[in-house]
């Protein structure tokens, strides 16, 4: 053991240094279609997430975040954003299907512990859904 | 490998290499059981004593009053279910953010039928000698305080409290005279605070080996003579009963070098640390918007500085800073199994952001004023580009 094994996965580590997707700045009012919020700040974690669907396909256009948290929060949010906007963006029901496992899966495994407090991005996506869908007078599925 | 820069010494220390040079000969050449009656037996035995009679005439003890343990939170276990065994219920008094080996050990006992008083601690982090006075009742049987937090480093009281104690028990007309008895935890402040326990009117004292440049898994209770503790372990007659077990002869040799140069190189090495973390304070505050010091700046260790940095999360902090080859800690949650913040950081009264965002230095005997500055080169980036991510501003 020389250390250099991180305390966390690899794919972690490269979602933590380099998140993808996440809004420098808050975004101006018509760049995206719905915004979600999710956390408490007693758990330390809280998350936004906006949305750009395409009306015709019902794909997310684009995706972007900002999360105050720790390690795992940023890296999993940064993995479910490249997840839902890979090869031209998921449809909405499909992204929706997205379960904290899959992140966790996709992110080479997270500690137990970790689990439930820092995978939000699923339920900062739900949320902005049902906002976007509010906005349009849709029912929700 | 990288240069590291180690700033997390209240976490634990390195062995000093002059404690390292005494502990050699106790591995193979005298390897003996203290108790045996040959040769090697007495070479360990005297080692031990030699050790004890060290350690004792740096606090002002005899040596019989010294009983060794396998560390800080063995020495406050001991000393906290040693006096409450010997009651069915009572009452205890301690404060909100003593360490987990003290606060548990309370919670224990509350499961058991003592009452336990949390004393606040301020937004200072020190005990209130008011509030202290007003929670002594007769029934209480032991106070439990430590002397500097290994969090935020705040140094409490305790020759007050001391005091108080003394003429509390004086003013009672019972046979209950000699309670509630004093234990105090000294492991951090072992390296940088007078431990003379007369002056402190301590009867109990805690102090480990891993925080001052000795062994790991090795420590000391100071136990005034007089005061009746039951074991916490039960086998032979080592420890005078109160610590069975054959004693670890080696880090015992090694804690008592380590106290020795702790006690001897503690003034000049408290200047020098004060100013840099002074130095270290006035950057983070200055360059960093929204960085805020917790606990009292001037009633704390020379070597701590803990700070809330808002809008950051500590983890994060910690993990980027770790990247750039510095050590640090934090009292977010999300490095704690509970996933609650740091009930220090918390005791404090503010709200759960500082908690999250909290990240503790602590300076030692390898740091140097460069190290300090190259923080400062590459902090204010990393608390630029995680609050550009975060979603609290």
């Amino acid at each position: 053991m020389d250390g250099d094994n991180w305390y966390y996965s690899n794919k972690v580590k490269e979602h933590f240094f380099k998140p993808k997707n996440f809004a420098i700045k808050e975004p101006k009012e018509n760049e995206f279609d719905a915004m979600g919020e999710v956390g408490n700040f007693a758990c330390g974690d809280i998350m936004r997430m906006w949305i750009k669907i395409d009306p015709k396909t019902d794909r997310v256009k684009d995706l972007k975040w900002q999360t105050w948290g720790c390690a795992t929060a940023i890296a999993s949010t940064s993995a479910f954003s490249e997840m839902v906007l890979k090869n031209g963006g998921m449809k909405i029901e499909n992204a929706l299907k997205i379960k904290p496992q899959d992140i966790a899966k996709y992110l080479g495994g997270l500690p137990d512990r970790k689990f439930h407090c820092s995978v939000m991005a699923d339920l900062a996506f739900k949320k902005a859904v049902e906002n976007y869908r509010q906005a349009k007078n849709l029912t929700p599925s | 490998m990288k240069k590291r820069i180690y700033l997390d010494h209240a976490a634990t220390t390195y062995l000093d290499l002059r404690v390292k040079k005494v502990m050699d000969d106790f591995w193979i050449k005298n390897f003996g059981n203290p108790s045996s009656l040959y040769k090697e037996g007495r070479l360990a035995k005297k080692a031990i004593e030699e050790s004890r009679l060290k350690i004792a005439r740096f606090i002002n003890a005899k040596p019989q009053e010294i009983i060794f343990t396998a560390g800080g939170t063995e020495s406050d276990n001991l000393a906290i279910f040693g006096v409450a065994n010997n009651f069915k219920k009572g009452h205890i008094i301690t404060t909100k953010f003593e360490h987990h080996a003290v606060l548990n050990a309370c919670k224990k006992l509350e499961e058991l039928g003592f009452e336990v008083s949390y004393l606040d601690v301020g937004e200072k982090g020190i005990v209130s000698l008011k509030d202290f006075k007003r929670a002594l009742k007769k029934e209480t049987v032991l106070v439990s305080i430590m002397y500097a937090n290994n969090e935020i480093g705040t140094i409490q009281p305790i020759a007050e409290i001391g005091k108080i104690i003394k003429d509390f028990r004086n003013s009672k007309t019972s046979d209950f005279k000699t309670y509630p008895l004093f234990h105090v935890d000294a492991c951090q402040a072992a390296g940088y605070l007078d431990l003379n326990v007369e002056k402190l009117g301590v009867d109990l004292m805690t102090v480990n080996g891993s925080k001052i440049y000795g062994p790991k898994g090795i420590g000391f209770l100071y136990i005034k003579s007089g005061v009746k503790i039951s074991p916490l372990l039960y086998g032979g007659e080592q420890e005078r009963g109160l610590r069975p077990g054959t004693e670890n002869v080696p880090a015992i040799v090694g804690l008592a070098k380590a106290f020795e140069l702790a006690q001897k190189e503690r003034d000049k090495e408290s200047k020098r640390l004060t100013s840099l973390r002074d130095y270290f304070i006035k950057r983070l505050t200055k360059e960093i918007p929204r960085v805020y010091l917790n606990g009292d700046s001037k009633d704390r260790l020379p070597n701590n500085i803990n700070v809330s940095i808002l809008g950051v999360e500590g983890e994060s902090v910690v993990l980027y800073l770790d990247e750039k080859g510095v050590s640090c800690s934090t009292g977010s949650a999300c490095t704690s199994e509970s996933l609650e913040p740091s009930h220090v950081i918390m005791a404090l009264g503010g709200p759960y952001e500082y908690g999250h965002g909290s990240l503790r230095f602590t300076l030692g005997k390898c740091n140097k004023k460069s190290d300090i500055d190259y923080v400062m080169k590459i902090l204010p980036d990393i608390v630029k580009k995680l609050r550009a991510i975060s979603a609290v501003k």
